[in-house]
């Protein structure tokens, strides 16, 4: 099994097996998708041709990737390793910090791809439909998520927001 | 003002490709609001944008409350015999209480005109009109009250224009730079069988592919054919005919043959429009996010009104939100911009 390192602190950095930590974060991601496909239907209609479409996001620093199937019928969100990630329709590739500027709509997609900073391949017809549904949704999908998860969501969202500022 | 009063001078336009843009663009300081609905009636037909009627019913509710107004883009060229989508569109339009249609056809500007009078009618980029003679027709057959003229003029051109026509003039001030004939287009259709003006998508996200080389590099394709290949470090644009790079016999080392992928950034000649008689600015970029529309609403929002308080304008640093990070001032400065 692969190891390496999470993205945590440097003092807390640790060696955890990917397959482990992807099982591990499978029930959290679970719980993130199902609610924002209970509390943004309009989401899901926006992506409606690829609800069946398997996208693969590529946090590139990152040992484990984002495998989403956005069916509002059976909402996929799970955590696989890079290497071996399963068959997909869309791939969208870049820093985690970059990542997370686009979901949190602090960032615009189209000056990440200007830049380089993000990649897509595959269909892209089906991620630019993903990219204009989430970001119709006021405020952050991020925020929200970290608030389901009540003070330590919210907690864990800042410091990743100081440290993608650092960035 | 009253959300329909459109006499204030600096009139700022913003785009909005989904209801969350368009009250980011409102709440950012956007006088109107441009929007489109999610079909061939725009020129900004992108899968996952633009509004349905209920959305646009709502967001035009949203944006009066705050005193801003939302105009309809029905700017596309309905293919002969089939009208029927424009005039659904029209009529839901006038249904919402929209405070103008934008338009490029002039069977829709008729069609309007005579179904729905009283409505406000924008001659869009589309239509091409930079002559006085073309904007005058659209006037006074058809009742147009401002032209969004074509980004090939200088100001004094623009000027001059402005003395010789019934109407008010809006500029685009920011973002794409399409340097093409608007509406005259044709290059997405000889491509991949879409027309730009008709259907309403330059390059469909559907016949773009990237393909990332072993080395980092990119390459982009529309319908098969390669647009452009970017080193690993070197700036992307949008993967349009218009700005991709082409090896040609006397330039094998691939050159921009028509455009580079540059965004348009008029901040600097803001004073010098308005004392051109320019009435309205518009931002580009519906298919843009709602990060990219507060950031530039709000930066514009800030510079017109300090000119209009007799101050010079602060513009934040927009480049990284621009097509290839840079910027031109295109024709608006001079003829010589290539």
């Amino acid at each position: 099994m692969t190891e390496t390192q999470m993205m945590t602190s440097p003092s807390q950095r640790r060696l955890v097996p990917v397959g482990l930590l992807c099982a591990a974060l499978r029930p959290v991601l679970g719980r993130v998708v199902r609610r924002i496909a209970q509390h943004h239907p309009e989401m899901f209609e926006r992506i409606a041709p690829y609800q069946k479409s398997d996208f693969v996001i590529v946090p590139v620093e990152l040992p484990f990737a984002l495998h989403l199937r956005p069916d509002p019928e059976a909402p996929m969100l799970r955590a696989v390793p890079q290497d071996r990630l399963p068959e997909h329709d869309a791939r969208i590739e870049g820093r985690f910090f970059t990542l997370l500027e686009l979901v949190d709509g602090e960032s615009d997609g189209d000056a990440a791809f200007f830049s380089r900073d993000l990649t897509i391949s595959g269909n892209t017809e089906a991620v630019v439909s993903l990219r204009n549904a989430l970001d119709d949704v006021d405020g952050s999908v991020a925020q929200e998520t970290a608030d389901s998860f009540g003070p330590p969501g919210r907690a864990f969202l800042s410091m990743l927001r100081r440290r993608s500022a650092r960035q | 003002m009253s959300p329909t009063d459109f006499s204030t001078a600096g009139e700022l336009v913003c785009p909005a490709g989904t209801p969350a843009a368009l009250r980011t663009a409102v709440d950012a300081g956007a006088d109107s609001v441009y929007c489109g609905f999610r079909n061939a009636t725009n020129a900004r037909n992108f899968p996952g944008l633009n509004f349905t009627p209920e959305e646009l019913e709502a967001s035009v509710a949203y944006a009066h409350a705050r005193g801003a107004r939302v105009l309809l883009a029905l700017n596309t060229y309905p293919p002969a015999g089939k009208v029927d989508l424009w005039r659904e569109a029209a009529a839901i339009g006038a249904r919402v209480g929209v405070d103008a249609f934008i338009v490029a056809d002039m069977g829709v500007a008729r069609h309007i005109a005579q179904t729905h009078p009283g409505s406000r009618l924008h001659l869009s980029v589309q239509a091409a009109a930079s002559s006085p003679e073309a904007i005058r027709y659209y006037c006074e057959n058809f009742g147009v009250k401002r032209v969004v003229l074509p980004r090939i003029l200088t100001i004094p051109e623009i000027r001059a224009i402005k003395s010789e026509i019934p109407c008010e003039i809006e500029t685009f001030i920011f973002g794409n730079h399409g340097l093409m004939v608007e509406g005259r287009c044709s290059l997405t259709n000889w491509m991949s069988g879409l027309s730009t003006n008709m259907d309403g998508v330059c390059s469909p996200a559907a016949d773009v592919t990237y393909e990332r080389e072993a080395d980092g590099s990119m390459r982009s394709c529309l319908s098969g054919f390669t647009i452009d290949h970017f080193a690993p470090d070197e700036n992307a644009g949008y993967p349009t005919i218009c700005k991709g790079r082409y090896v040609a016999p006397h330039r094998p080392e691939g050159y921009y043959a028509f455009e580079e992928p540059v965004s348009l950034n008029l901040g600097r000649l803001l004073p010098e429009l308005m004392e051109a008689g320019v009435h309205a600015f518009k931002i580009e970029g519906r298919q843009r996010s709602k990060s990219y529309v507060r950031s530039v609403v709000r930066s514009f929002r800030q510079a017109v009104d300090a000119i209009r308080a007799g101050a010079e304008p602060d513009l934040a640093n927009l480049v990284a939100l621009t097509e290839g990070q840079k910027e031109t001032q295109g024709a608006f400065r001079s003829k010589k911009w290539r």
